[in-house]
């Protein structure tokens, strides 16, 4: 009785370990592309039996586990700098591949009762009201580029995040790209010195900021403000044009930057050229080992990569994500070719 | 009269032996379990210490690049920038102090009538219902409290308490500057909320244990019923003073709560109207993007700062508990 007991234990234990060591895959880091990512998985699952494990811990958490070598892959709002990737490469062995995933948008937001359908705000604006220079929202400078519409005579409340996070760095790294002044006095950063304005935590911190106050302005994942119902801005692009974040103008982001990008695809994408760009948006990686220890986890890697970049992408547009261009695509798929190779 | 009320008591009182007088040293009897239970008991109580130990080398570790870095100055400098990489923590101390305090000096009062009321004048089926429904808001998960206090408690604020404050009172400088609802007194209030459950259902244990013969001989002493209250929250002081310890405690230590309405801006104002920030708000907004390692070494030490501050506030308290009740034993005396 208690062999039997016995031998029925230490078969489930064996089926149970063989199982882990085919079929599951952990991965852990940013929080912005969870939602898509959780779909992902699931969806994934279904069709192959591949078990992957996200821990949305946040991008300096992802990059950090990847250094570690604690989980199969990686994720990031910001790419790895070139002292984390030489870290990572005297202490696993290998490069770490940054692979795009999907594109999100940056949109600011605002809480102001006025008809019109966006306000149009040029980058030096935009920049002025973060640095505190523009304080009220009938100031020439706004009201110059919205004719038509009456800007009420309200302080600018400012909210940002308080937390750091991949939406502040792609925000600030656009300010401090359009704007010599926060390039100088803030820059860039997951978590930077506000010269103003309140800090809201998370996305859901921010859109509650913003929903409260009248005369607000900051920024949130475009998903955020779409879903909560608050208005954004159309922002001038690099072609001089106001455009919307939409998944449409974010994608033609993409598409503008794509032909500067570099091997490697660590860029941001913000400011880049094209009429129908909107400018404030960038990547999301999935971080992996350019020769992975376990083979196996190493190839199943690299199906699932393939298969997120090709049928994945059509579940991006209802989730709020902006599917990759097709040129990104394609350089993609060559960093994934060259996986364990 | 109250004082000597007391000594009255005493008198009476004198003969009732003391909780633990009577139990008798039994050390030399004891056999194999009671020894291996005491060891038991001794072990995990060590493990406390041993822990404390741990987390306290963790910490100094983990600081060590921003405590060669900076120094001293990481808790006089106000600059807080992790583009520049330069630390200062003044501001998260300042705001962790202030927004507790400002609790603490509304949830006393308050949660002390909370437990009289309970302990002494509720009817016993009132009593029990009320007593539930505290120890209920004590078992809220803060982040409820937080999003309620965004959602509900924010706007309030904003449009009923800052307005006529800032009319009335806007001459003082607690109460200047626009009243965005957001910032220390949302801050405070909400942690007034969170704190009077804990700081009132454990001073009413501690006021219900007052033994009855020391009601029954206040009265018999013909004392009214307010000297009698009075007596027994005297009798009680160390049980409160504990529970208050416990809600600042939790005061120092609240985060979720706190960052959802503080408004997250290392600044330092007199005004209780502007924006602020803690030592733990900071550290669970920035703790995971933390992506250079002098970064992550700041905030351990905001960690570390945090851990002593509230030690030292702790051994304050103590010291402050100790010198109270030796001059009220000896005014009893003289």
């Amino acid at each position: 009785m208690i062999n039997r007991f016995f031998a029925i234990l230490l078969l489930l234990t064996a089926a149970g370990a063989s199982l882990t060591a085919q079929l599951r895959l952990n991965g852990a880091g940013a929080t912005f592309p969870y939602v898509i990512y959780s779909k992902w998985f699931d969806v994934y699952y279904h069709k192959t039996g591949v078990q992957i494990n996200y821990q949305s811990i946040g991008s300096g958490g992802g990059i950090k586990q990847v250094i570690e070598g604690t989980v199969d892959f990686g994720a990031t709002d910001g790419p790895m700098s070139d002292e984390q990737l030489a870290d990572a490469r005297t202490k696993r062995k290998t490069d770490i591949l940054h692979i795009p995933t999907v594109l999100g948008a940056v949109a600011v937001a605002y809480n102001l009762p006025v008809e019109a359908k966006h306000i149009q705000l040029t980058p030096t604006t935009l920049a002025d009201i973060f640095l505190g220079k523009i304080t009220k929202w009938n100031d020439w400078r706004i009201a110059e580029h919205n004719p038509g519409v009456s800007l009420p005579n309200r302080p600018i409340i400012v909210a940002h995040r308080s937390d750091g996070s991949g939406t502040t760095f792609i925000f600030t790294e656009y300010l401090a790209k359009v704007s010599s002044a926060w390039k100088k006095n803030v820059g860039r950063g997951t978590s930077v010195n506000w010269p103003i304005g309140l800090g809201g935590k998370g996305n859901e911190g921010v859109a509650g900021l913003l929903k409260q106050t009248v005369g607000s302005i900051g920024y949130v994942e475009l998903a955020y403000a779409v879903k909560n119902n608050i208005p954004y801005a159309a922002i001038q692009n690099k072609a001089g044009v106001f455009v919307a974040p939409t998944i449409s103008s974010i994608t033609a982001a993409a598409a503008g930057a794509s032909r500067n990008l570099p091997e490697d695809l660590r860029v941001s994408i913000t400011n880049p050229d094209g009429k129908e760009s909107y400018p404030i948006s960038g990547f999301t990686w999935i971080l992996v080992y350019k020769n992975p220890q376990d083979a196996k986890s190493g190839a199943a890697i690299t199906q699932f990569l393939k298969w997120a970049l090709s049928e994945g992408q059509s579940y991006a547009a209802d989730l709020l994500y902006a599917p990759l261009p097709k040129e990104v695509v394609a350089k993609c798929l060559q960093q994934v070719d060259s996986i364990g190779k | 009269m109250i004082a000597s009320l007391d000594e009255r008591i005493r008198t009476l009182l004198r003969r009732v032996p003391a909780p633990g007088m009577g139990v008798e040293n039994s050390s030399r009897h004891t056999n194999l379990g009671d020894r291996a239970f005491r060891g038991a008991t001794f072990l995990f109580t060590f493990m406390i210490v041993v822990l404390s130990g741990i987390m306290v080398y963790q910490m100094i570790d983990g600081s060590t690049l921003s405590l060669r870095e900076f120094g001293l100055g990481f808790v006089t400098s106000q600059i807080w920038d992790p583009v520049q990489e330069k630390f200062g923590a003044l501001p998260f101390v300042y705001g962790t102090v202030v927004s507790s305090l400002v609790a603490l000096i509304l949830a006393i009062p308050l949660s002390l009538g909370v437990a009289v009321f309970l302990a002494e004048l509720a009817p016993r089926w009132l009593e029990r219902i009320l007593s539930f429904m505290v120890e209920l808001l004590a078992a809220i998960p803060s982040i409820v409290y937080g999003l309620w206090g965004m959602f509900v408690m924010v706007p309030w604020i904003r449009e009923t308490i800052e307005p006529p404050l800032s009319e009335h009172l806007g001459f003082l400088p607690i109460f200047e500057g626009a009243p965005y609802g957001f910032g220390m007194l949302a801050a405070g209030l909400i942690l007034t909320v969170m704190i009077v459950p804990i700081i009132a259902s454990i001073s009413r244990d501690a006021l219900k244990s007052v033994p009855r013969a020391q009601r029954e001989a206040a009265y018999a002493l013909g004392a009214t019923r307010w000297e009698t209250i009075t007596l027994v929250v005297k009798y009680a002081r160390s049980g409160i003073f504990g529970a208050t310890l416990l809600g600042l405690g939790r005061a120092l230590g609240e985060t979720m709560a706190v960052t959802m309405v503080i408004g997250n801006r290392p600044i330092i104002s007199a005004s209780l109207f502007d924006p602020g920030y803690t030592m733990a708000s900071v550290l669970a907004n920035e703790f995971t993007e933390a992506t250079t390692e002098l970064y992550l070494h700041a905030l351990i030490e905001i960690a570390l700062l945090l851990f002593t501050i509230t030690i030292i506030v702790n051994m304050l308290a103590r010291l402050l508990m100790w010198t109270m009740s030796r001059t009220i034993s000896q005014g009893g005396r003289a």
